[in-house]
C-alpha cells in the first residue's frame, strides 16, 4: 500500500492487520490524523480503529468510501463534517458540530453530543445514545432521495430543529428526570421535515404544529427506534409504548407574507 | 383597500409611430402594455411600469418614452417621494419594503472624490500599446519569507511551500450572485467569460449547476448560512471556496429566496424541495466567534485537502478592520469586503440604504490595520460593492485591494438597467429571474461576449491609467496611496483613507 509522504511523521502510530488499520492518536495533530485517514481511504481498507482520540477535529471529513471507522475517546468538533459515506462509531462523547453539513454516511455515538448535531445535514443518519446540546438538526434539509435522520436517546436543548427544512429528527427522552423536555424554541422557523418527540415539549416555535402520529409515522418511527436500540442494546418495544408527539411545520413558506411588494 | 400609491412612471406612446407590432406587449413581464383589438390600439397600465426600458429598447419605431410621473407630491427635501410612497405601501400591506440592486442614494460614495496621478516631465509615462503591462494578480496567502535552494547547476529552486493561489489575468472577478436570484443562462455567461479572460466567477450560495462543473477552474464556490447545494463534490468543483458571512446590501441579515423562484432546476441545484422558501439564516449557525470561523475555514480546507484558497466575505461595517484581522488570523486566504453600495437580488430597502459603511473607507482601514499588524501578506483583500468603472477598480487597488469583485456592472453589460426590481423575479431582461420564458432572453454565447468585452475594455483603461502614471505592473499600484489625492474631503476622511488632499 502506498501512503502519501505527508503522513511520514505519524507512520509509527499506524498498525495494519489485513484490511484493518489501527491508529494510536495519542499526541497526533488533527491535520496529520486526517491526512493519514485520507491516505488509507480507498486503499482496500475496510475498517479503521482510532484509539486515544483527544479532541482531534474533522475526523471523517473528505473520505470517499464506505469505510468503517471506530473512534475510541473524544473526537473534536465537526466530526464527519461534509461527510459522504463513511460509517463512524464513537465509543465516547462527541463535541460540537457532529455531522455538520453531512451528505451521506452514518455516525453512532455511545455517549453524549455537544451543540449543533447534524447542522444543515442533507443525508445519512446520526444516532446519539444520551443527551445532545443546543440547536440539534438546525436547518436539516431533504431533497429527492436524500433524507437525513437524527435520533437522540436523551433530551436536547433549545432551538432543536430550528429552520428545519427536511429530514426526520427523533428525541426519545430516555432517562429524563422529568417527563418534560427542557428545550425552548423547538422548531423555530421550521418549514419542512418532521420531529417525533417522546415526552412533553416545554416551549415550541410559532411555526410548528403538534399532532398525533398516524400509521405511517409509527412505521417510520418504529424502524428508527429499532435501529437505535440495536446499537445500544435497548428495548425498542418499551420505548415505543410511550406517547410520542409529531411536530410539523405549519407552512413551507413561513415568511411569505413578510414583505410589501 | 384602495391603494394611494401613485404610479412612479408614465408610459407615453406616440400613436403615429406605433405600428401595433405588439413587441412591447410581449416583452413586458409586468403586464404594462396591452392590445385593444376593438380599437386596434396598444395601451399601457402606468402603475405596472418599472422603467426597465425593455419595451423602449425593443420598439422598432421608437414609439415609447417612459417618463417619471410629473404628477408627484409637493416637493419636500425631507418628505421625499420615496418616503411618502414607502409609508403608503407599508400602511396598505403591513410589510417590509423590498428592493433590489445597491443603494441608490448619492451621499455614500468616495470614488468620485479620489483622483489618480499621472507622470509629467519628471518621470516618463508608458504607452501600454507598445510596452508590456502587467495586470496579472495572484489571490491567496503569501509567505512571510521565501527559502530558496541553490542548485549545483546554478539554478534556484523555491523551497518554501506556497499556499494555493488563484491566478487572475486582470484584477476583476465576478461577485457572488446565486443561481436562483439570477438565471442559469447568466451563470453560463459569467462562467464562460471568466474562463475566456482568465478570471473567476462566484456561484453565490445557490450551488453550482452540473453543466457548469466543466468551468470549475474559473469558479469560486460559496458556502453560506443556508448551505444550499453544499456537498463534497461542489466544494471540490471550484478553484476556491468563499464563506459568506455578510453582504454589503444587507449586513447582518439573512435571505429568503421566495418559493415562487424555487423552480425544478433551482430545487435540484440547491437540493431543497420545489416551491419552499429557501431560507438563509442571518448568522452561520456554526460561527459565533472568530474561533468558530477558524473551525469552518479548516473544515473546508480538510474537505478539499488544503488544495484551495478559502475566502471569507463580510459586509463593510463599523469595526471591519478588527474583524478582518480576526479573519486573517483565523486562516482565511482572502478577505472580501462588500461595501454599503453593494448590490442584491432582494433586501429590505431600509437596510440596504442605512446599514454598513462605504467600501472605500472600510478597505483603507482594513489594509492599514493588516499592515500595522504585519499580517497583510497572509491574506489577499478583495473589494466589492459599487464598483462601476475601471477607475474605481484602480482606485480600490491603490487603496489596498488585491482585486475587486463586480456584479452589478456585469449584469448591466448583459442588459440590466438597474431598475431595482430584481426581487419580483420577473426581470424583463431575463437576468434576475428563473422563469424559463424570460431566461431565454439571455443567450450565453452573446452574454459571454458582452462580459468579455466589458473586462477587456476596463483592463485596457486600467493599463492606460497605469501607463500614464509611469507604472507597468499592477503590483506597484497595490496599496500605493500616494497615487491618489482627495477633493472635497474633511481631514478625518483623508486620514482614514490615508490619502492627501489634492494640491498637497
Amino acid at each position: 500500500m502506498v501512503l502519501k509522504d505527508e503522513i511520514n511523521n505519524v507512520r509509527e502510530n499506524l498498525i495494519m492487520k489485513k484490511n484493518v488499520a489501527m491508529i494510536d492518536a495519542t499526541g497526533v495533530y488533527y491535520r496529520d490524523l486526517n491526512s493519514l485517514l485520507r491516505s488509507l481511504d480507498g486503499n482496500g481498507i475496510e475498517k479503521i480503529e482510532i484509539r486515544n482520540v483527544y479532541g482531534q477535529r474533522y475526523i471523517g471529513t473528505d473520505l470517499d468510501g464506505h469505510i468503517k471507522i471506530d473512534v475510541y475517546g473524544t473526537p473534536g468538533n465537526d466530526l464527519g463534517a461534509f461527510m459522504r459515506g463513511a460509517n463512524i462509531t464513537v465509543h465516547g462523547n462527541v463535541q460540537d458540530g457532529c455531522g455538520n453539513t453531512m451528505d451521506h454516511g452514518q455516525i453512532v455515538v455511545h455517549g453524549r453530543a455537544g451543540d449543533l448535531v447534524g447542522h444543515s445535514m442533507r443525508g445519512g443518519k446520526i444516532f446519539i445514545r444520551d443527551d445532545a446540546g443546543y440547536r440539534v438538526g438546525i436547518h436539516m434539509k431533504e431533497y429527492l432521495g436524500k433524507r437525513p435522520f437524527i435520533v437522540i436517546g436523551g433530551t436536547a436543548q433549545d432551538f432543536l430543529g430550528e429552520y428545519m427544512a427536511g429530514g426526520v429528527l427523533v428525541v426519545l427522552g430516555i432517562n429524563m428526570k422529568e417527563r418534560r423536555h427542557n428545550a425552548r424554541f423547538v422548531g423555530t422557523g421550521m418549514h419542512g421535515g418532521t420531529m417525533y418527540i417522546r415526552g412533553e415539549v416545554r416551549h415550541l416555535g410559532e411555526e410548528v404544529e403538534v399532532t398525533d402520529l398516524k400509521e405511517d409515522d409509527y412505521r417510520l418511527l418504529g424502524s428508527l427506534v429499532d435501529e437505535f436500540c440495536s446499537y445500544y442494546g435497548l428495548d425498542a418495544e418499551k420505548i415505543l409504548e410511550s406517547k410520542f408527539s409529531k411536530l410539523s411545520p405549519v407552512s413551507s413558506r413561513p415568511y411569505g407574507g413578510l414583505y410589501a411588494y | 383597500m384602495k391603494s394611494y400609491v401613485i404610479p412612479e412612471y408614465i408610459v407615453e406612446r406616440d400613436q403615429d409611430r406605433c405600428i401595433r407590432c405588439k413587441v412591447c406587449v410581449n416583452q413586458c413581464s409586468y403586464d404594462t402594455h396591452y392590445y385593444d383589438e376593438e380599437d386596434d390600439i396598444i395601451l399601457s397600465r402606468n402603475e405596472n411600469c418599472v422603467n426597465c426600458q425593455r419595451c423602449a429598447t425593443f420598439c422598432p419605431t421608437q414609439a415609447i418614452t417612459i417618463r417619471e410621473n410629473p404628477n408627484h407630491y409637493r416637493s419636500n427635501a425631507n418628505w421625499t417621494q420615496e418616503a411618502i410612497a414607502g409609508i403608503k405601501k407599508q400602511a396598505e400591506t403591513g410589510g417590509v419594503v423590498l428592493t433590489g440592486m445597491g443603494c441608490d442614494k448619492p451621499n455614500l460614495t468616495y470614488w468620485d472624490r479620489l483622483l489618480l496621478n499621472a507622470s509629467q516631465v519628471t518621470n516618463p509615462s508608458i504607452d501600454p500599446l507598445r510596452e508590456p503591462m502587467e495586470l496579472r494578480t495572484y489571490i491567496g496567502s503569501k509567505p512571510d519569507s521565501l527559502e530558496l535552494d541553490m542548485e549545483e547547476s546554478g539554478g534556484v529552486m523555491l523551497k518554501t511551500k506556497l499556499a494555493p493561489q488563484l491566478r487572475l489575468e486582470t484584477p476583476i472577478m465576478f461577485s457572488a450572485m446565486s443561481y436562483g436570484s439570477i438565471s442559469l443562462n447568466v451563470h453560463k455567461s459569467l462562467a464562460r467569460a471568466a474562463s475566456e479572460v482568465g478570471t473567476f466567477y462566484n456561484t453565490g450560495e445557490g450551488g453550482l449547476d452540473k453543466s457548469l462543473y466543466k468551468y470549475g477552474d474559473h469558479v469560486i464556490v460559496q458556502v453560506a448560512s443556508g448551505r444550499f447545494g453544499v456537498h463534497p463534490e461542489y466544494l471540490n468543483a471550484g478553484a476556491a471556496i468563499e464563506i459568506k458571512i455578510g453582504q454589503g446590501a444587507k449586513p447582518g441579515i439573512g435571505g429568503h429566496l421566495p418559493g415562487e423562484k424555487v423552480s425544478e432546476e433551482i430545487s435540484e441545484t440547491r437540493m431543497i424541495p420545489l416551491g419552499t422558501d429557501a431560507l438563509s439564516p442571518a448568522p452561520q449557525h456554526d460561527i459565533y466567534s472568530i474561533e468558530d470561523l477558524r473551525q469552518l475555514i479548516y473544515a473546508l480546507k480538510e474537505a478539499t485537502d488544503y488544495t484551495k484558497p478559502v475566502f471569507v466575505k463580510i459586509a463593510a461595517v463599523h469595526n471591519s478592520a478588527a474583524i478582518a484581522s480576526g479573519i486573517v488570523r483565523a486562516g482565511a486566504d482572502a478577505v472580501v469586503l462588500d461595501g454599503v453600495r453593494g448590490g442584491t437580488g432582494a433586501a429590505p430597502r431600509i437596510i440596504r440604504d442605512n446599514v454598513g459603511i462605504p467600501i472605500e473607507v472600510a478597505l483603507a482601514a482594513v489594509d492599514q490595520r493588516l499592515r500595522d499588524e504585519r499580517i497583510r501578506n497572509q491574506a489577499s483583500v478583495i473589494a466589492a460593492g459599487g464598483i462601476k468603472s475601471s477607475a474605481d477598480v484602480l482606485k480600490a487597488i491603490a487603496l489596498g485591494a488585491d482585486a475587486v469583485y463586480i456584479a452589478t456592472a456585469a449584469l448591466v453589460s448583459l442588459g440590466c438597467t438597474v431598475c431595482q426590481k430584481c426581487y419580483t423575479g420577473k426581470c424583463p431582461w431575463g437576468i434576475a429571474t428563473t422563469d424559463l420564458w424570460l431566461t431565454k432572453r439571455i443567450n450565453p454565447d452573446i452574454g459571454a461576449k458582452r462580459l468579455v468585452g466589458l473586462l477587456r475594455g476596463w483592463s485596457l483603461e486600467i493599463m492606460e491609467m497605469m501607463g500614464g502614471m509611469g507604472i507597468n505592473a499592477i503590483e506597484s499600484v497595490r496599496g500605493n496611496r500616494l497615487l491618489l489625492r482627495g477633493v472635497g474631503l474633511s481631514d478625518t476622511e483623508l486620514k482614514i483613507l490615508g490619502v492627501r488632499m489634492a494640491g498637497e
